[in-house]
Order: structure tokens, then sequence, then C-alpha cells
């Protein structure tokens, strides 16, 4: 039986549609989102924060708005069977979190070779040993050229309103990528937030496989002799440059979604206070730390701005320098031992001395504002040494 | 699929390449070919690399024929010397990551059933030994024990062929193999009887050296999985390469083997013999 509900268009659904306000958790505004997204398919696999979604989104399926959803063995066979899935022309859901990321390493590449746009879910978490199922994101500096567009929610609305539009972006017949949407476990997860919704009762069209940019898999789309995937790793040139130029259209296709990011996400990055000289720069949560390190800094009569990156992949390289055009220094904190946003900042900036890598915390800590605001205050007034 | 979707319009018709239109007209799509019209009809594989006297060539090439409605049928299968003809079949083939192939068997016969409820779409797993009883064990015991409607056929040449010669879990105790110096350790892993407790309605063991065997075993396995629940046919298919013996061999090899460790047996459950009854299907 499954759940009436009325197909709009992806402008009304995600830009014009009036949106009423909940008060939910992360965990809550995912299955929100797959209930407006219009999936066929969903597989499940256990893991802590993410469990709650999938259980949600379950829910979902035994209410009819999905029309199969089950349980799998492990997560590399959950990101088979959600390949498996989308080869065969729908739309598919799955989410997992930090050691379960790593156990379906090998699949993602995959989702990218093939062109499936598939939408999967990170619940960061810190990943073995020691072992902690707390908030850390060290796990997104492993995807980075997996070939997946990556987005970072800061809040619960984010996480909504990234995996709905990821949809949109993905299926785009010139990007048709798979999408990763990546929170701060727990931090996002496990509390209760705002989140403005649009009415329950509207989703998105249904995924026409005829737009995409590969033929689908069913023996009903010709050439009938069609291998999907090809194996180009014979050892001669024509192999070599065949590889290598599916390659490069992949990297192409992550660079023609900038566009479509821009419309749905209103940009790869956000600025707070454009004109400042010193920049806070960070994605996920420790954006909110961030503001909230800002408002610290102002008391004390410092100014100082603040730079949101919503799209790690494709990584918003011009609109960053072009921000940073003015700024003398740049702080970088993060929920990792990494720093791999640092690195992704220092390497596409000039001057990249100006960056500081820092302060990150990770193995289950919180990241006080207190703590980034210290690392400007130390880099102004007095070096490491300096003590308030 | 219809068959107007590969029946090309009149005003094309010269233009496209003779072995396409042999496949059109003298192909195995919308007829009843098996077996024992191989050399009548144009074949869904008829050339490959593999190399001489390839058991594996020959037990796709007997599974590709025996396919009850190839113009249906989708192959999954995944790295390994199963790869070589199948990637050159006239139908969907897809491989991805090494032993994965029963899950993405699974998830791509649900969607397929979402996307076609009111036809046979034959979800085909076919590949070798490493991929199935190594590294993909856990995914294809479980898409068994998850009772998916797919076939997984088995090309058991008792070696990883395609990597050089190293001794998987199929191959035969005491053989000596890259990987194996002292020749192997333990047993060959009883995949088939696992089949029979895990889930299958219908699991064959049989060798390239009974082709009338395989076929109907490739036939039945895919109707039952249709309507049952999974079905696994294993097929014994002497690699000369690797196991060291004249490529002229194969046949002989496999037909010894019968007579020992890989006598022909079929299970069926109740139920899926009660299915072939009543529908009149051999």
């Amino acid at each position: 039986m499954m759940i009436q509900q009325q197909v709009v268009d992806a402008e009304y659904m995600l830009l014009q549609a009036e949106r009423e306000k909940t008060f939910i958790t992360g965990s809550e505004a995912v299955a929100e989102a797959v209930k407006r997204a219009n999936v066929d398919m969903a597989v499940a696999y256990p893991i802590t924060p993410q469990s709650e979604s999938m259980h949600l989104i379950g829910e979902l399926y035994a209410k009819g708005y999905l029309k199969d959803y089950y349980r799998g063995e492990n997560e590399f066979a959950v990101m088979a069977s959600i390949h498996g899935a989308s080869l065969g022309g729908g739309r598919v859901f799955t989410a997992t979190s930090g050691p379960g990321t790593l156990r379906a390493m090998e699949m993602f590449p995959v989702w990218a070779g093939s062109r499936q746009p598939i939408v999967c879910a990170f619940m960061c978490r810190g990943v073995s040993l020691p072992p902690s199922i707390q908030p850390e994101n060290i796990e997104m500096s492993m995807l980075l050229d997996t070939g997946m567009l990556m987005f970072h929610a800061e809040t619960a609305q984010d996480f909504f309103d990234m995996i709905l539009k990821a949809y949109v972006i993905a299926e785009q017949p010139e990007v048709h990528l798979p999408v990763g949407v990546f929170a701060d476990g727990f931090l996002v997860t496990h509390t209760r937030d705002q989140v403005k919704l649009p009415p329950e009762n509207l989703k998105l069209p249904a995924y026409d496989p005829g737009c995409a940019p590969v033929p689908v898999f069913d023996m009903e789309t010709p050439p009938m002799r069609i291998t999907r995937d090809p194996l180009l790793n014979k050892s001669n040139f024509i192999s070599y440059a065949a590889n290598a130029s599916w390659h490069q259209e992949i990297l192409a296709a992550a660079d023609r979604a900038r566009k479509h990011i821009d419309r749905y996400l209103g940009g790869l990055l956000e600025v707070v206070n454009p004109n400042a000289k010193i920049f806070i720069v960070a994605s996920g949560t420790a954006v909110s730390q961030s503001r909230e390190a800002l408002r610290h800094l102002e008391k004390e009569g410092i100014e100082a701005g603040l730079i949101k990156i919503k799209s790690i992949r494709p990584f918003p390289e011009s609109e960053l320098v072009k921000a940073t055009a003015n700024a003398d220094l740049i702080v970088v904190p993060e929920f990792n031992a990494g720093g791999w946003l640092a690195r992704e900042i220092k390497a596409v900036l000039d001057h990249n001395s100006r960056v500081v890598s820092g302060p990150r915390v990770f193995g289950g800590m919180t990241l006080p504002p207190e703590l980034i605001a210290k690392e400007i205050k130390q880099r102004l007034y007095g070096g490491v040494n300096h003590v308030e | 699929m219809s068959n107007k979707i590969i029946t090309p319009v009149e005003e094309f018709a010269d233009l496209l390449p003779d072995e396409y239109k042999e496949l059109i007209n003298k192909g195995p799509f919308f007829k009843t070919k098996g077996i024992e019209d191989l050399g009548t009809f144009k074949e869904i594989i008829d050339e490959h690399p593999h190399c001489a006297g390839c058991g594996v060539a020959l037990g796709v090439r007997l599974t590709a024929a025996a396919l009850p409605s190839p113009e249906d049928t989708l192959i999954i299968g995944t790295p390994g010397c199963s790869f070589f003809g199948l990637s050159q079949a006239a139908l969907n083939y897809s491989t991805t990551a090494f032993g994965n192939q029963n899950a993405v068997a699974s998830g791509l016969k649900r969607m397929l059933t979402i996307r076609y409820p009111e036809q046979n779409k034959d979800v085909v797993v076919l590949v070798g030994d490493g991929g199935i009883a190594d590294i993909g064990l856990d995914l294809t015991l479980h898409s068994w024990f998850r009772r998916e409607k797919i076939t997984t056929i088995m090309v058991d040449n008792e070696v990883y062929g395609n990597t050089g010669g190293q001794e998987s879990g199929m191959s035969t105790q005491g053989k000596v193999l890259n990987m194996a110096p002292k020749g192997k350790l333990f047993p060959k892993l009883p995949v088939f009887d696992m089949a029979k407790i895990s889930g299958c309605a219908y699991a064959v063991r049989v060798t390239v050296a009974s082709p009338q065997k395989v076929g109907r075993a490739v036939r039945k396995a895919i109707l039952i999985a249709r309507e049952i629940g999974p079905t696994y046919v294993q097929i014994y298919t002497p690699c000369p390469t690797n196991l060291k013996f004249p490529p002229n061999q194969t046949v002989k090899i496999a037909k010894e083997a019968e007579k020992d460790y890989y006598a022909y047996e079929e299970f069926i459950t109740a139920e899926a013999q009660d299915y072939l009854d009543k529908n009149n299907l051999k």
C-alpha cells in the first residue's frame, strides 16, 4: 500500500513551498528528507550513531513511502546492494558511520565510476583504534578522492535540505554522480533543533532513468550488448587512455555540479562579515562553534569573519580565494586529528602561512568556542605563550 | 524487453554490422534455444580471449546457451577469468568490486521487481570459485538466507586463474599452487552442501563434461528463482593453464572428476518440484 503524495517539481519543493517549523532530531530530519524524496528503495545496516535514522526509514517503508527496504549483512554488502538497485534504474538511499564507511570503502569509487546518482548519509564518528563512537569527521578525509560529491551539514536543517537537494543535484544528466551528505554524529543526529519542513504530502518527481548519461541496466534500454562497467585494464595505450578519460569525465561532472550547488544550496560556501581581516573557516558543527566564538571575540573588540564551507567536493577554490583575499589570519577549527580541511584550504590559497591548522579536537572531545577564540588571540597578542 | 527494441527500422537495417543483424535474425532472443541447438543459432557470446582449453569459457558458453529468456536476463559478475567472455555478451553484464556480486544482484533484482512487476527479469550471478566461495562467501550465503530470487552459478576452476594460479578455497586438498607452496592444507569448501541448508530451493553440482545436464540445471535454476527462491549451480570447469594439464584434456579431466568427487547431484525442495510440475516446466 503506497502512501498518496502529490508530486511537485524540484524548484517548488526545495525553494518555494511554504515551510512549517518543527523541533526534531537530526536523525528525524534525515527521515523527513527521505519521506519527501520519492525514494524507491533503501538498505540499512546498524552502526552508531547512524542507526536511528535508518530505523525511521524502515518505518517509512512499513507505512508505504518506500517500495523496498531491508537490513543487509555488512556495510560493503549494503553499498553493493544499493549499487545494484541504482543500476536497475531507481532512486535509493542508505547511510553509515565511521567504521562502516571504511568497511564499505571499495564501493564508493565504484558508485562514482559507474555514474550512479546514489545519495548516502554519513553520520561521522571516530574510527578505531582506540574505539570511539563519538563525533569526529576523519572519515571525510578518506573519501575526498572517491569521485563522490560531498556536502557537510552544520545543523539538522542543513542535513534535511542537503539530502533532499542532493537528489536533485546528483540526478542532473550532466552530473549524475553519487553524493555523500555528512553530519557530525550525535551533535547533529541526537540533538533537537528547529527544522523548517515543506508539507509532508509533497514529494519530488520520480527518478527518470531515461535521462541518465549511461545506459540503464534493465534489458529494456538499447544497446543490449552493454557491459556495465567496462574492464579497462588491458596493457595497451588505448585501454589506458579510455580509463583516464573516464576518470577525467567524473571530475568534469563534479565541476559541472557547481552551478547546481549554487542554485540549490545557495553557494558552495557562505561568508559572515566579508570585510574582516581575520577569518574562521570551518565546516559541519565546527561552524556553529565558530559562530559562538565570533560573539566572544566581538565582546573583546576583535572583529572577525566566518566562512562556512558547505560543499567539500567540489571544493570552493575560487570562492575561498576571493573571500580571503584581504585576510591576514585564517583559523581552521576541526573535529578530527588529521586536519584535512586545513590542508584543503592551504592547498588553494596564496600565502598559506596565513592559515592556522587548528584548534582540533577528537576522541569525543567538544570544541569550546573559547578554544577557537584563544587560537586567534594567541596569534594577535602573544604567540603560543599568550595566557588570558 | 520487447523485440521492437532490438529490431532495426528498415531504413537503417543495412547500416548495422553483420554480427548485429545475425543476432537479430538468428539469435536466441524470443525463441526457445538450448544446448542441443548449439551450432544452429547465433550465440550471445561467440568469441572470447580465454586460454586454449579453458573450462570456464566452456562453462560460460553452456550457461549462456541455456538461459531460458536471454532477452530478459541480466548477469552480474565479478573480477576474474569469468569476466573475459561475458564482457562481450549480447546482454546486460556488470562487474564491479571483487566478491560483491550477490549483494549487487540482490539490489538489482529488487529494483527490477519494483520497476517491472509484471515481467520476469532473470538476475543471474555467474562468477568463479574465488568470488563465491572465498571473498564473497558471506554475501553469497546471506543472499540465500534472505531468499533473494536470484540464480548463483559458480564456474569452479579450483584456482585463482586470472591472478596467476593461487590456491582458492575450492582447490582440492594437497594441491600445490601459488600461495600453497606445501600443498593445500584443508579440504575443498562444501559450498554445494551449504546451498542446501542455506535457503536454496534448487542446487546442482555438475561438470562441463555433461553439457546436457549443465543446460537443464541452468534452465531449471533460473525458472525456479523466478517464483520460489534462490538457486545454485556449481559447474566444474578445469583450468589447463594453472592446474597444468594439456588444453585438449579439459573435458577428460572433468569426466574423471565426475566419477570421483564431482559426481552429479541435484537437490530440489518439494515446493520447487511442485512449481515445476504444476507449470509443466522441464
